[in-house]
């Protein structure tokens, strides 16, 4: 972990299960300028892969995935 | 809008053909995942799976003839709500309210897992654009009326669907 990444908008999708992570994303998102970063915490551990899965099927990239105190956090840049 | 356009989004469609509480999800969930991956979604309400577009849902769920169907408790200690009730038959069969009492638990259960409602499921695939066909026929069959259903579905038949379908990416039976 060596650059800190800035994000311009946070969701708490802790305590959900799928499809919400995805789902709360994919508004939160929409409300984002291009370019724009989203910091993404969730606590379902299908949220890994399905993240990932969303990000190359959206096409908003998927900068930074790491793992905190059982949580999941995820730096999301809308394309 | 179909596939002769290489910049249309991904195209899924479901048939949902079951209207109990354990089937009602699999379509919502992959609906709306799907939505929420800019994917068009189409989803065809045929037979049992008809009244999930009534305004009111009240589906059910129940282990009987279900038996891989789980029966725990949404409450208490870790260890007693990992048990899983070896409930008889009879019981299931004979006792007023089993289905109720099972459909409350498993909500329940949901809830506390974190795990969205169908009601909720489905006012997010609206928000998300899915295009909701509730089956003429299956209207006919049971005396269905336009207005027993929400508003934003719309009706259709089998060649409605399948016209949707044929453009389709990835088709699901439920």
């Amino acid at each position: 972990m060596t650059d800190v990444i800035k994000e311009d908008q946070v969701l708490d999708c802790s305590g959900m299960l799928c499809p919400m992570p995805v789902v709360k994303a994919s508004k939160a998102m929409k409300e984002l300028q291009s370019g724009q970063v989203l910091k993404m915490i969730a606590t379902d551990p299908g949220a890994p892969p399905d993240m990932e899965a969303w990000s190359r099927q959206t096409g908003n990239e998927l900068l930074r995935s790491l793992t905190e105190e059982g949580k999941f956090i995820f730096f999301l840049r809308k394309k | 809008m179909s596939k002769s356009d290489p910049n249309a989004p991904k195209r899924l469609a479901l048939i949902a053909s079951k209207g109990t509480l354990d089937w009602a999800y699999p379509p919502f969930i992959l609906a709306t995942a799907a939505g929420a991956m800019g994917w068009e979604v189409g989803i065809f309400f045929t037979f049992f799976g008809l009244p999930l577009l009534k305004p009111v849902l009240t589906t059910q769920v129940t282990p009987i003839g279900n038996p891989a169907m789980p029966m725990k408790m949404p409450f208490g200690p870790e260890g007693f709500q990992g048990i899983n009730w070896p409930i008889p038959q009879m019981v299931m069969t004979n006792v007023p309210g089993f289905n109720a009492l099972a459909t409350t638990l498993m909500k329940q259960t949901f809830e506390n897992k974190g795990v969205a409602s169908i009601e909720e499921l489905r006012q997010m695939a609206i928000e998300l654009d899915v295009r909701m066909i509730g089956c003429q026929m299956t209207m006919d069959v049971f005396g269905f009326k336009r207005e027993d259903f929400i508003k934003e579905c719309e009706i259709g038949g089998a060649a409605t669907f399948l016209e949707y379908a044929a453009d389709a990416d990835v088709q699901l039976f439920v």
